[in-house]
């Protein structure tokens, strides 16, 4: 591989690796929290895709402030889902839950196939991001900086929220020992509404990001980012933020380098990725950055 | 004894009140309605429906359509023939767009011994040793031929990359055949380059094809892959010619790949409704729809849908009974029957010999080049 080819196939990974990052914060975010793992996230992830969708294509308001409104509505629906169908099942075993969440998964997907029907839209692209940068044989879109960007904010602010503030004591403080937190007055259903408020704006953040990458809108977007962001925070120790950004790298750096290095293999694209995952796995069981337990949030 | 006696006599009620009153043709219809593509498969519905509503009588019965959503699943598809030959006994079939849906469907007809006839499924396998499966549509290596002989003689193209869908039967078929085309005509395929369905990210591969400057790629994908990957080829600076097949004949291509699907070819049915040199059937046909629907123009997977009900309803005037066994028969000898395509002639394999339309989009619009005769 020459130079330029290295340095093109760098900002795929790149690209590619910050958007599985950001998709799988809201899986570690719920998980180290509630020990349970949020399959709708997914379908959060392309409703706000939609959202974006329909207030660029239906309002006079700016991109950015619609991608605000996304990211709000995203959020409301996160809670929604957390009053409904998760809320009335904290005491239940941790398996009706999951249940539960599958359940939410399937209905906002086939939800999006009634209201949205099954048609693919196109995103609309804002210019500045998808402008090529030329340097010689190298072409870089503005997007390929801006998605690091906007995840590396994102994950720096979800950190500070937990680490640094009263919301966030709480929420580490439910991770450790949701009873005792209950008797100190902590309002448990408030900080869990509060996480899937979060984690949900983060998948829709993620799900504006993705639909600016790929501008292909419907119902079943959010299946397969879902699924290996899912992997990446698991690789990289779920319930750990730093890890599920790693992950999201590491995944993304392999599958484009993969194809990269072995052309003539590039239909095993994806089983590429989940060896390399199996074998991390096996050699770390918890994940790249899940041995130190008492600091999951 | 006495609730025996009332159960029997409901039972009685029941068979005289469902009795028929008049004999009908029930033909089943099975396409994607939903899914990825649902598209496709809602234009040839009506299609399908227009042909109903020019000819709503068989043999002096009246045909009634009973239409299955397959999904753009192959189980559903496969699940939907069962119910409109178990539940519906239907007498003869109709469908569906994509060949790996018509495969899936074909194999559940072809053990209950009723005939389908497709729509749009290209590849070779959904009739191949098959006795019940007919298609109005022509089949994969027509296409894939068609596209490597347009290439080479038009564009003069001499390399060719490919990149294809592997886990979808008809990019795999169109490819390979595209493949045997390009080489046997003198021309060289200097990469291959796989992806999977619902895969968004083709970056890597659009990189490694484009260091291999090619004079044109080849994707046999569906139009919403297809889309994308004209859109991120052209962000990576690719200059080479983009071709595709009759998937990728769609309007959303162009709302989707936006200025990249500048100058795409793609092969296509010979039907288009700006065509130059239509035939009667072609000009009927287009005329309908235009009354039908006034704000919808007329389109090959229209004309498709609608040449399947017309090769079913000629089968059984034909045949003048509408079993599934003479229906079968009379359909294995269509011959020079006037469609919108076209005379249509069924081959021993019940596929149709037809030239391949090609089509390039200018200008964000499609427009119909002519036909190739495929070497």
């Amino acid at each position: 591989m020459n130079q330029d080819l290295f340095i093109q196939n760098l900002f795929n990974a790149l690209t590619v690796g910050s958007l599985y990052a950001l998709i799988a914060i809201g899986y570690t975010m719920v998980y180290g929290i509630l020990r349970f793992i949020n399959f709708a996230h997914g379908d959060v992830f392309m409703v706000g895709a939609y959202f974006i969708f329909f207030t660029v294509n239906f309002s006079i308001i700016p991109w950015p402030l619609a991608a605000l409104a996304a990211i709000i509505g995203a959020s409301a629906l996160g809670i929604l889902v957390d009053r409904v169908a998760y809320r009335p099942l904290r005491e239940a075993p941790r398996i009706s839950a999951l249940i539960s969440a599958i359940g939410v998964s399937f209905l906002l997907e086939n939800l999006g196939l009634v209201i949205f029907t099954g048609l693919p839209r196109p995103a609309v692209q804002p210019a500045w991001l998808v402008d090529p940068i030329i340097y010689g044989n190298i072409r870089i879109l503005p997007l390929s900086f801006v998605v690091p960007a906007v995840t590396a904010v994102l994950v720096l602010g979800l950190l500070f929220i937990v680490y640094r503030t009263r919301p966030g004591l709480a929420m580490r403080s439910i991770a450790r020992d949701i009873e005792t937190t209950r008797l100190m007055g902590v309002s448990i259903d408030r900080t869990i509404a509060l996480t899937f408020g979060l984690g949900s704006a983060l998948a829709a953040a993620a799900g504006i990001m993705w639909a600016m990458r790929y501008p292909q809108i419907h119902p079943f977007m959010g299946v397969l980012p879902g699924f290996k962001a899912f992997i990446a925070a698991v690789v990289g120790g779920i319930g750990s933020i730093q890890g599920a950004v790693l992950g999201g790298l590491l995944l993304g750096t392999v599958e484009i380098v993969a194809v990269a290095n072995w052309p003539e293999l590039s239909g095993y694209r994806d089983a590429f990725a989940f060896v390399l995952l199996i074998v991390i796995l096996l050699f770390r069981p918890t994940g790249l950055m899940g041995e130190k337990m008492e600091d999951k949030i | 004894m006495k609730s025996l006696k009332i159960l029997a006599g409901i039972m009685l009620a029941v068979f005289l009140a469902a009795g028929p009153a008049r004999a009908q043709v029930k033909i089943g219809v099975y396409l994607p309605l939903t899914g990825q593509n649902a598209f496709g498969g809602q234009l040839e519905l009506d299609g399908i429906n227009l042909a109903h509503q020019e000819m709503p009588e068989a043999i002096g019965q009246k045909v009634e359509l009973v239409v299955m959503d397959n999904k753009s699943d192959k189980v559903e598809a496969a699940n939907a023939v069962q119910r409109l030959i178990d539940r519906d006994k239907v007498v003869a079939i109709i469908g569906t767009y994509g060949s790996s849906l018509a495969m899936a469907g074909g194999e559940v007809a072809e053990v209950a011994k009723i005939p389908v006839v497709g729509t749009s499924c290209t590849n070779p396998l959904v009739t191949q040793g098959k006795t019940y499966y007919f298609r109005a549509c022509f089949i994969d290596p027509y296409q894939g031929a068609g596209a490597a002989t347009y290439a080479f003689n038009e564009l003069k193209a001499k390399k060719a990359a490919l990149l294809i869908d592997v886990s979808n039967d008809y990019a795999v078929g169109l490819g390979a055949f595209f493949k045997r085309s390009f080489t046997t005509l003198g021309g060289e395929i200097v990469t291959e380059m796989k992806y999977n369905s619902g895969d968004q990210d083709f970056t890597a591969q659009l990189t490694e094809i484009n260091s291999k400057q090619p004079d044109v790629m080849f994707i046999p994908a569906y139009f919403a892959e297809g889309g994308i990957i004209m859109k991120q080829a052209r962000e990576l600076g690719a200059k080479f010619r983009i071709m595709g097949g009759d998937a990728m004949d769609n309007p959303e291509t162009v709302s989707i790949a936006g200025a990249a699907s500048e100058g795409f070819i793609h092969t296509s049915f010979p039907y288009d409704a700006g065509m130059a040199n239509m035939n009667e059937q072609a000009k009927a046909f287009t005329g309908a729809w235009r009354l039908a629907n006034p704000d919808k123009e007329p389109n090959v997977n229209a004309a498709l849908g609608y040449a399947s009900y017309l090769m079913i309803v000629k089968a059984i005037e034909k045949a003048g009974a509408a079993t599934p066994e003479a229906i079968t028969k009379a359909l294995a000898e269509t011959k020079d029957l006037p469609t919108p395509l076209g005379m249509l002639t069924l081959d021993s394999d019940h596929n149709p010999q037809m030239p391949v339309g090609i089509i390039e989009i200018k200008d964000g619009k499609r427009v119909y080049l002519g036909e190739v005769q495929p070497e």
